[in-house]
């Protein structure tokens, strides 16, 4: 809170969030009211080039990506540990640096060992 | 240096003359977000009309040039435009999650926009947690493309989608080690005090090579968070149409459209304030004729400048390099960038408990 006025951070961060639900809405009461509308079946199919939709399209989709979200995941989490370190580093010494080194040597050898096992190579 | 906070707090107390206190904080909070309202919609208007005619300038064009003088009421048009097209409701779409992607991705960078520090008591949110919060809340728009991408019914849109969700969240670690990098040295995730850290110099130059080497990383790791540049490929137009909006028309369009505008405004002021003193004047330790001069630049000019500085390297990365394939892409992050980002954040922890540092 730094304009100096007596509104707790949660309050601003809840006014932040209601402002673009706001936006969103407000802008979409506005279109909705100025713009034209018109149905026909043509126009309701999904773009594809014109070319006629074949099949599904909300479908299971490529395992690739799927591992890349699990990799994001296990990185992600040994990332959050790192920012309470990173705030106290200071003040830890030579011993949490030791401690830190350890744990980051753990990560890197799991992506050592995730590159090793070939799922980096996009298939 | 002025300090903004001094206007407000008169206000505030202006207010509390007549008023409740219950109803001079609702007041208040009406107040910021018609101002955080009017900031994003003026934003995205200029980065509009920045974009197009910087791209018109490497390209040797002129860029709008027709309406208002050299084409500045051009974004107004545009932007009515908008408003007056059809809005088509389309066969077999998940209504809900179609209608509720676009409310997504806008409130995240509504938020993110009210974290950021605008100038010497400009600043609306201020957890002791700051850059977390941004973070945590610049990962949620990811979903909002997510939810585009599979709810429009399209194979388009889910491959963009798909591409666009694989893309952001495996630069976010980059973004993040960057971060991590730069807080080991200033000690707080707490922006307001993340700038007064840099009274005496920057961090880029207080941290000199680590902290130069986590500021390349965090341009290349921003360029791919807002689908940009070299990396657009989740809205590559010879392969997909637009990726994951291609059946969102009208204003539904506009708003991912208004949102990916000021992620990269967020970017840019998120690297001014890590790296380049965010509304820190250029200070130099010693030379105190020269800070003072320094001081009598406003600080929101700074911050502003700044941004729109690091912006313009974004813009130019976009008409420079030709797009990256997918598989180039994710290698490029988890087997160059990644290690890169935690050996960096390694050589920043040795540099700062050894006390080489500035």
């Amino acid at each position: 809170m730094n304009l100096l006025l007596e509104i707790s951070n949660n309050a601003l961060a809840v006014t932040a969030t209601l402002t673009g639900i706001g936006l969103v809405f407000a802008a979409l009461l506005i279109a909705k009211l100025i713009s034209p509308k018109s149905y026909s079946v043509k126009k309701a199919e999904p773009y594809e080039c014109g070319m006629p939709t074949r099949g599904e399209s909300m479908i299971q989709f490529h395992a690739g990506y799927y591992i890349f979200a699990i990799l994001f995941l296990i990185f992600d989490v040994e990332t959050v540990f790192l920012y309470p370190w990173s705030v106290v580093m200071n003040g830890l010494g030579p011993k949490g640096l030791l401690c830190i080194g350890i744990f980051m040597f753990i990560l890197i050898m799991g992506l050592a060992y995730a590159w090793r096992k070939g799922v980096l190579k996009w298939k | 240096m002025f300090n903004f906070g001094i206007w407000t707090s008169e206000f505030n107390n202006f207010l509390l003359g007549f008023l409740p206190e219950w109803l001079t904080v609702v007041v208040e909070c009406v107040l910021i977000a018609v101002l955080v309202l009017l900031t994003y919609t003026v934003l995205a208007l200029f980065y509009i009309l920045y974009e197009r005619k910087l791209c018109a300038w490497f390209q040797c064009r002129l860029g709008p040039m027709r309406v208002g003088k050299w084409g500045l009421l051009q974004v107004f048009a545009d932007m009515f435009k908008i408003l007056i097209k059809e809005l088509i409701s389309l066969k077999d779409t998940d209504r809900f999650l179609f209608k509720l992607a676009p409310y997504i991705i806008i409130t995240s960078s509504v938020v993110m926009l009210a974290c950021l520090p605008w100038g010497n008591g400009l600043q609306i949110i201020d957890y002791n947690i700051g850059i977390f919060f941004i973070l945590a809340v610049s990962s949620i728009g990811v979903l909002g493309i997510l939810l585009a991408g599979w709810s429009s019914n399209n194979k388009y849109t889910l491959i963009g989608a798909m591409r666009s969700g694989a893309q952001m969240i495996s630069y976010e670690i980059s973004l993040g080690l960057a971060m991590i990098t730069i807080i080991v040295l200033a000690g707080t995730m707490n922006i307001n005090q993340l700038v007064w850290e840099q009274d005496s110099a920057w961090f880029i130059f207080r941290g000199h090579i680590p902290a130069i080497i986590a500021f390349l990383i965090y341009i290349v790791a921003a360029t791919a968070e807002t689908n940009r540049g070299p990396f657009d490929l989740p809205e590559a137009e010879h392969e997909l149409v637009a990726g994951y909006h291609t059946e969102y028309s009208g204003i539904h369009f506009g708003f991912f459209y208004l949102a990916e505008y000021l992620n990269l405004f967020i970017v840019s002021g998120i690297a001014s304030l890590m790296f380049l003193g965010g509304w820190m004047p250029f200070h130099i330790p010693g030379w105190d004729g020269f800070n003072h001069v320094m001081d009598w630049i406003p600080s929101i000019v700074w911050f502003l400048g700044k941004s729109f500085f690091i912006s313009y390297i974004i813009i130019w990365f976009k008409w420079t390099f030709p797009r990256v394939r997918i598989d180039q892409m994710l290698a490029f992050e988890w087997k160059y960038l990644m290690p890169l980002s935690l050996l960096n954040l390694v050589l920043m922890a040795v540099c700062v408990a050894l006390g080489w540092h500035f």
